[in-house]
């Protein structure tokens, strides 16, 4: 019950952390997980969070995966609940009245704002998340040359995640 | 427009997103216009790029917030209560699949080296993600000092969100307002 609380309350704040949506708030997310609360290792949340890229569905995947890992499937209801509950609040709440202020100076100003803040937390996002991944040279090479394939080309990420697990699994590489 | 008014029930905006929340391997985002705007028309092309300026204006999920708006739009709270659940029960259920797949075989090797490296792999979409929602501040020094100060301050020194988001948000907004960079 008391993970559960705890459960609530981490993603009941990442909600409205959340600018620019999950990914923004993945350093703060495994800071709680795993630092704060020690709920999993870092290297478990990493692969949780390949795991959900993988699945169909929106990006907050990843949250009702650690859900499910800390406190089943529960915790698989209330990370998702909680994590949904506050911004869709919110969202009922001003899309009603958006109209009103969607070309007001100071809508566009926080804006303007807002976007190299996202930029900087995807960013850092992205660096954990590589610093926990790459942890040989194999991991290294899978991220160099994934990283290319979804820069450079237009090819289905799916494919390009499906393509590295097996490479993996037949012991190309890892 | 000789056409009436769209006027979903809840079943069929719960129907709507499901299909979405089953078809978006590797994002969302175009599989909800395209049921959203093409298929069921219940938005004009620029009625849904209003709503999702809006929800990714708000913080949460950008898709998860355009469940709520257009579901409330239409049917107010049970229609966006329909939405959100059409749009998360199946991959929800699939993830979680995918979760207790992988702890019974976490234990085989190359179950095991596949993981590392789909990791990676995830890691370096994120990377590219990164990339490609930075690529607007090219050229915008002050811009780009807001970005490199976030990115310090949570992927360097840690600090928790909570403390830094409110900071670099209100302080990003005043410092680019001011000098209208």
């Amino acid at each position: 019950m008391n993970t559960l609380w705890e459960l609530a309350s981490v993603y009941g704040q990442l909600s409205l952390l959340a600018f620019g949506g999950a990914n923004a708030v993945i350093p703060e997310m495994q800071r709680q997980v795993v630092d704060v609360h020690h709920w999993m290792s870092a290297h478990d949340f990493a692969a949780l969070y390949a795991l959900a890229q993988a699945a169909p569905g929106p990006n907050m995947m990843v949250v009702s995966l650690v859900g499910w890992r800390v406190a089943g499937f529960w915790g698989a209801l209330v990370t998702t609940g909680a994590v949904a509950l506050p911004s869709s609040i919110l969202t009922l709440l001003v899309s009603g009245v958006w109209f009103r202020f969607k070309d007001a100076p100071w809508r566009k100003a926080i804006q303007a704002g807002l976007l190299p803040v996202t930029a900087g937390l995807i960013m850092a996002s992205a660096a954990l998340l590589i610093q926990t991944t790459v942890v040989d040279l194999a991991a290294a090479a899978v991220a160099v040359v994934a990283g290319a394939l979804f820069f450079f080309t237009k090819l289905h990420p799916l494919l390009i995640l499906g393509g590295a697990a097996a490479a993996g699994a037949i012991g190309l590489v890892g | 427009m000789s056409e009436t008014r769209p006027n979903p029930t809840v079943f069929d905006l719960f129907a709507g997103f499901f299909m979405v929340g089953v078809c978006g391997f590797g994002g969302v985002l175009p599989w909800a216009r395209r049921m959203i705007v093409d298929q069921r028309k219940w938005l004009t092309r620029i009625e849904f790029t209003e709503m999702l300026g809006l929800c990714q204006f708000l913080p949460g999920g950008n898709i998860m917030n355009v469940t709520i708006a257009l579901g409330s739009r239409f049917r107010g709270v049970p229609g966006a209560a329909a939405c959100f659940l059409g749009l998360m029960t199946a991959p929800v259920a699939i993830v979680i699949m995918l979760g207790a797949i992988y702890d019974q075989y976490a234990g085989y090797a190359p179950v095991r080296r596949a993981f590392v490296a789909l990791s990676a792999a995830a890691a370096a979409y994120l990377v590219a993600n990164a990339w490609k929602i930075a690529a607007p501040l090219w050229g915008r020094k002050l811009a780009i000092a807001v970005a490199a100060s976030t990115f310090v301050a949570i992927a360097v020194l840690r600090l928790p969100m909570l403390v830094a988001m409110p900071v670099l948000a209100i302080g990003s907004t005043l410092v680019l307002w001011r000098f209208r960079a």
